[in-house]
């Protein structure tokens, strides 16, 4: 047993962080570095970058055209990606229809997406949750009648995230509503956000910001040859999409980053007439939340080389702990630099900022330093963290079944 | 990046694992108890026997020729068995004095004896007064021509009722608190002037109060450099933590599956508790600390041997507070899903439920950790 990154492991990571800060562009690694979501033109940036360096299909097998990493290879450089930072792969190309398609695709299928997927020529979005499916997701009604060579798909999506930007949407349909269990009777279709029909309403989230959206679907047809896997099949490839690829679920370099943020606040901010860093209470919440991200950090490499070996290719139940301990710890370091900037946390100068087109007014005082802005916003957006992609409640369930046995 | 063990490994791993099924129920510890030392003679003789004395010691002086996984994966099987015998207190602390500070003629003396099982050493190094801090020392050793003469009392020394040989910390320079100015004695337990009071910690542990009046020693028998005995008293104590982290996962192992059991058997309201879901989850939170401090204690098995000393202290302090912290919840969980039934003598959990207890509170407590590791936060 042997802990420490190997000498080609270091030489790795070195090659990463690199190669990310001579390419990342340094407007877009200061935006996120204030708190801000990266703009849609920033992450298409980033993606096509990392994708002509052979790097943004990064978990994809070679002849996928992925890099060929070992799992610990891929951590490493989702951490450096996340700890620059920079804008994240967009996951619903990266990890969720990239491999399923691989894995369930016809070959025209791989031929149409892969490769675009991985460029983000095409802007994939998910449309799994429904207002009456979110954690209890087979209970999804939107529904695909089987017209000739076509379904025409009605109902609604909710929680879309991206779907604003989306080009394609892969959806959870109904197909046969009379299947003995809920399970039975869903497919897994890919359908042009184009096709006539589909609706996307802007949900604004509480920390001011449109991510998420609700998608309506009013007589859309979709060719069968967009079907992925077989009819009434779908719950297969969507088990195998929540499972597959879990080692950047813990996002440790976004808890790293943040607490790295939160220090360079205190460092500037003075409480008790001192700098706010040399206070105990302060010390004392970043040591533990640095003990904790340490600790994940030990668990997330035994799931990866772990998971490394796995022959059964199933997802391994301990990647809950990653997600509920990982989304835990996002969650606390957003909440560190909003309390670090104290007072200053509360003005929702973003928000004026953004409705004055992004210019402040001449003349007018902005409330604090550059920080100040976007301090608690990142708190507000993680409250997400724990209820998306299988809600931390949820987690434990997996835990429960598929390791307690209960 | 390599968290395979060898097949020596796992064969060391395997043997401990057969001798505490077979002798270590948890009716057997009760007697072992009961014995007059604490401890049971035999078992102590059957580690020996199995090599498990000499796990962290070179081949040359007859050990294993193992390392710090080696030990923590012999302490987390002692650890799901509560085991009573003075293996933290010779092997881990006494064999660290040892390794660490000894000098070729110390360890071809010793550690072939500690090896054996013949001698045990217990590390004598805490103080009344002292709670947590390393270098608040009052005990003295004078110049006694070309010995020493030590005088002063040590409290809470693990095993120290039953050891042969004591590694006692003393102050030869400086005032009660400075970091320079401690050195490191090897005493004889028997020796004229050491006095030592046996009790039992809650968990049923063996330890000592030991006082020291004009104790005379030789010069060699002094440890590591004089006056510069710190570094070494926090490395004896580093190998403590890791060894004792290990443990913890073992115990916490052993609690979470008895409870898991019991949430399987136990029935209320005409169904097992374990079909609730508040008792689920806690379950599960209770799985996800175990884990999570079982990284730790891998992260300390692999630390012990960095160079960094800061790194290292750093490192350790996150281990403590990370397994004290986990300890802390799964234990306390243990006893409350288990219900009055945990709550007695009678019955296993309370019985981690206490160790975990004296854990907290061996080699400073979760509070002194995040003040260590508090203080190095740029």
């Amino acid at each position: 047993m042997d802990l420490r990154f190997t000498d080609a492991e270091a030489a790795f990571r070195e090659e990463v962080r690199a190669f990310i800060r001579d390419r990342l562009p340094a407007d877009t690694r200061e935006r996120l570095r204030l708190g801000h979501a990266p703009r849609k033109e920033d992450t298409v940036a980033w993606q096509r970058i990392l994708n002509a360096k052979g790097w943004a299909a990064y978990s994809w097998p070679k002849e996928h055209g992925g890099p060929g990493w070992s799992a610990v290879q891929r951590m490493i450089f989702l951490e450096e990606n996340l700890l620059a930072p920079a804008p994240e792969l967009l996951s619903f190309n990266i990890t969720m229809i990239g491999p399923v398609l691989i894995q369930f695709g016809t070959p025209a299928q791989k031929a149409r997406f892969l490769a675009r997927a991985a460029n983000l020529d095409d802007w994939w979005c998910q449309g799994f949750s429904e207002p009456g499916a979110g954690s209890d997701l087979a209970s999804l009604k939107t529904s695909a009648k089987r017209e000739g060579d076509e379904y025409v798909v009605n109902g609604q999506k909710i929680w879309t995230s991206t779907a604003h930007n989306a080009d394609w949407i892969f959806a959870l349909v109904r197909t046969n509503p009379q299947a003995a269990k809920r399970q039975e009777g869903i497919s897994f279709l890919l359908i042009d956000m184009k096709t006539p029909g589909i609706t996307v309403r802007p949900i604004i989230s509480i920390d001011g910001s449109h991510h998420l959206n609700e998608v309506f679907f009013d007589d859309v047809r979709v060719p069968v040859e967009q079907r992925v896997g077989e009819e009434n099949r779908g719950w297969d490839v969507a088990k195998f999409l929540l499972g597959n690829e879990r080692t950047g679920i813990a996002r440790l370099g976004k808890s790293r980053e943040r607490v790295d943020f939160a220090k360079q606040i205190a460092r500037e901010t003075r409480a008790g007439g001192r700098a706010l860093i040399e206070d105990e209470g302060f010390r004392q919440r970043v040591a533990r939340l640095e003990t904790e991200i340490k600790a994940l950090e030990l668990t997330q490499l035994r799931v990866v080389s772990a998971g490394g070996k796995r022959a059964d290719g199933k997802p391994d139940p301990f990647s809950s702990i990653l997600k509920i301990k990982g989304t835990e710890l996002q969650q606390a370091a957003t909440e560190l630099v909003m309390d670090a900037a104290g007072p200053l946390a509360m003005p929702a100068w973003a928000r004026e900022l953004a409705a004055l087109g992004g210019e402040p007014p001449p003349n007018e005082p902005v409330p604090g330093p550059d920080w100040a802005a976007r301090a608690a916003v990142p708190y507000l957006f993680l409250r997400a963290a724990s209820i998306y992609g299988g809600s931390n409640e949820i987690q434990k369930n997996i835990l429960t079944k598929a390791v307690l046995g209960l | 990046m390599d968290f395979e063990y060898s097949d020596d490994q796992r064969m060391l791993a395997d043997s401990v694992a057969r001798l505490l099924s077979d002798r270590y129920t948890f009716d057997a510890r009760r007697l072992y108890l009961k014995e007059g030392s604490g401890w049971s003679a035999a078992l102590w003789e059957q580690y020996a026997e199995l090599g498990l004395l000499g796990v962290p010691f070179a081949e040359a002086h007859g050990g294993f020729g193992g390392g710090a996984v080696d030990v923590m994966m012999v302490m987390e099987a002692f650890g799901r068995s509560l085991v009573l015998e003075p293996f933290l207190a010779s092997v881990v602390l006494g064999g660290a004095a040892l390794r660490h500070g000894g000098t070729a003629a110390q360890q071809a003396e010793l550690l072939p004896r500690v090896i054996d099982g013949s001698l045990k050493l217990a590390f004598a190094h805490g103080e009344r007064q002292a709670r947590y801090d390393l270098s608040d020392v009052l005990t003295t050793a004078a110049r006694d021509g070309a010995g020493w003469v030590l005088e002063g009392a040590k409290s809470v020394v693990f095993h120290g009722d039953c050891a042969d040989r004591l590694v006692v910390s003393a102050r030869t320079a400086g005032d009660r608190c400075d970091a320079g100015g401690i050195t490191l004695f090897l005493v004889d337990a028997a020796a004229a002037g050491v006095a030592r009071r046996g009790y039992a910690l809650h968990d049923g542990m063996r330890a000592a109060e030991i006082s020291l009046s004009g104790v005379r020693v030789g010069a060699d028998a002094v440890l590591g450099p004089v006056d510069g005995g710190l570094a070494l008293v926090e490395r004896i104590t580093e190998a403590g933590i890791a060894a004792m982290a290990a443990e913890m996962v073992g115990a916490m192992e052993a609690m979470h599956a008895m409870t898991l059991d019991y949430a399987k058997t136990r029935q209320q309201f005409g169904k097992p508790i374990g079909s609730n879901q508040v008792v689920q989850h806690r379950l599960a939170e209770m799985l996800v600390e175990l884990e999570q401090a079982r990284s730790m204690a891998m992260l300390a098995a692999m630390t012990l041997d960095e160079p960094d000393d800061a790194e290292r202290a750093r490192a350790i302090s996150m281990v403590k507070l990370a397994v004290g912290q986990a300890a802390r919840f799964v234990s306390q969980n243990a006893v409350q899903l288990h219900g009055g039934i945990g709550m007695t003598e009678e019955y296993a959990v309370g019985h981690y439920f206490r160790r975990a207890m004296v854990f907290e509170h061996s080699f400073g407590d979760s509070a002194h950790h995040l003040q260590r590791i508090a203080a190095t936060v740029r």
